[in-house]
């Protein structure tokens, strides 16, 4: 029964997607042209409104549904992946218009070219754990 | 009775009317950030792009690399998360669709259009992802290189706009902030210089 609660979840996060416009190309052009403050507001508030319901989790020392307590996992130190990884994400990103999130929610929505997209991320994540050893890190 | 009908009526009209409309950037964001909260509170992070590492190993990439040799069930929540997402997209573009056209913005309209994209008021530009446009060489090409980058840099960057972004920027991580540093360094590339050499 658990499935069920992810799968409103990512109902509630598909409507949102397209709700705010942020599934949109379009509105990736505009924001990377810096022509509008639409895509940075709302990546504002949900980071400024993320990080607040964190640091209240941890001060308050908050306990998951089973009584465990929650563990934020920090990322592994270092930069040149996370730096040239990102630079190859963000060509993709612009190109596309969509980030991963939002090229199953824009299949859902009814555009066939995302499919191809889907399958070229597939592929890429392949490509990556194949010549991972290969790449500096 | 007639009266108590009429007023629910009356209500659910108006509530559907404001669900259907485009939500103001204020709302979208606070969502996005109860989302990420209820997910921690469940013990789970917050990150789309493990789906496709995930779905490489369901589809048995695991045999032959050892990338893919994991306990891609752990992911199997996130795998639900991802059907939910497409069926709130199918959602979007049908019961709850309004017909206005998206408010872009006009400099990004006339820009589009000296590169030969036409705004057409829908999410996506119909010209770059419909049927014509996979089967075209070009736009195919468009289409999967760009889905390739997508996967293999939120891959060696380890992780994409949700997980970096949103889930590593609220816990202060310093690798998610250069990881979204690369993310816009990329995204202006292909937008200022890249993209008037392919459209």
């Amino acid at each position: 029964m658990k499935s069920i609660k992810y799968i409103s979840l990512g109902i509630l996060f598909g409507v949102i997607m397209v709700k705010s416009e942020a599934a949109s190309w379009y509105r990736i052009q505009e924001m990377f042209r810096f022509q509008s403050f639409h895509m940075y507001g709302l990546m504002l508030t949900a980071v400024a409104l993320g990080a607040v319901g964190i640091l209240i989790m941890k001060k308050i020392r908050l306990k998951d549904a089973d009584g465990a307590p929650i563990h934020f996992p920090q990322k592994k130190k270092g930069w040149k992946n996370y730096l040239t990884g990102g630079i190859i994400f963000g060509l993709g990103w612009a190109l596309t218009g969509a980030c991963p999130g939002p090229v199953f929610v824009n299949i859902g929505y009814g555009y066939a070219g995302m499919v191809l997209v889907a399958l070229g991320a597939l592929a890429g994540t392949f490509l990556y754990g194949v010549i991972k050893d290969k790449l500096p890190h | 009775m007639f009266y108590i009908w009429y007023y629910a009526v009356h209500y659910i009209t108006h509530i559907m009317r404001f669900i259907t409309q485009p939500w103001p950037w204020y709302v979208s964001g606070a969502a996005i950030a109860l989302i990420m909260i209820l997910l921690n509170y469940s013990r789970k992070s917050f990150g789309f792009s493990s789906n496709l590492r995930a779905i490489c190993s369901l589809l048995g990439a695991g045999r032959k690399v050892k990338f893919f040799d994991y306990n891609w069930k752990a992911q199997k929540w996130n795998l639900m998360f991802l059907l939910g997402a497409m069926t709130g997209g199918l959602l979007s573009g049908t019961l709850l669709n309004n017909e206005d056209a998206l408010e872009l913005s006009y400099p990004t309209i006339r820009d589009l259009g000296n590169l030969g994209i036409t705004f057409d008021g829908d999410l996506n530009p119909s010209q770059l992802f419909d049927l014509a446009a996979m089967t075209s060489v070009k736009g195919f090409l468009v289409l999967f290189l760009g889905g390739a980058l997508v996967g293999f840099g939120s891959r060696y960057a380890g992780g994409c706009t949700s997980g970096h972004a949103i889930s590593g920027l609220s816990n202060m991580q310093l690798p998610s902030l250069i990881a979204v540093a690369g993310f816009f360094i990329g995204g202006l590339l292909m937008t200022h210089l890249l993209f008037p050499l392919i459209f």
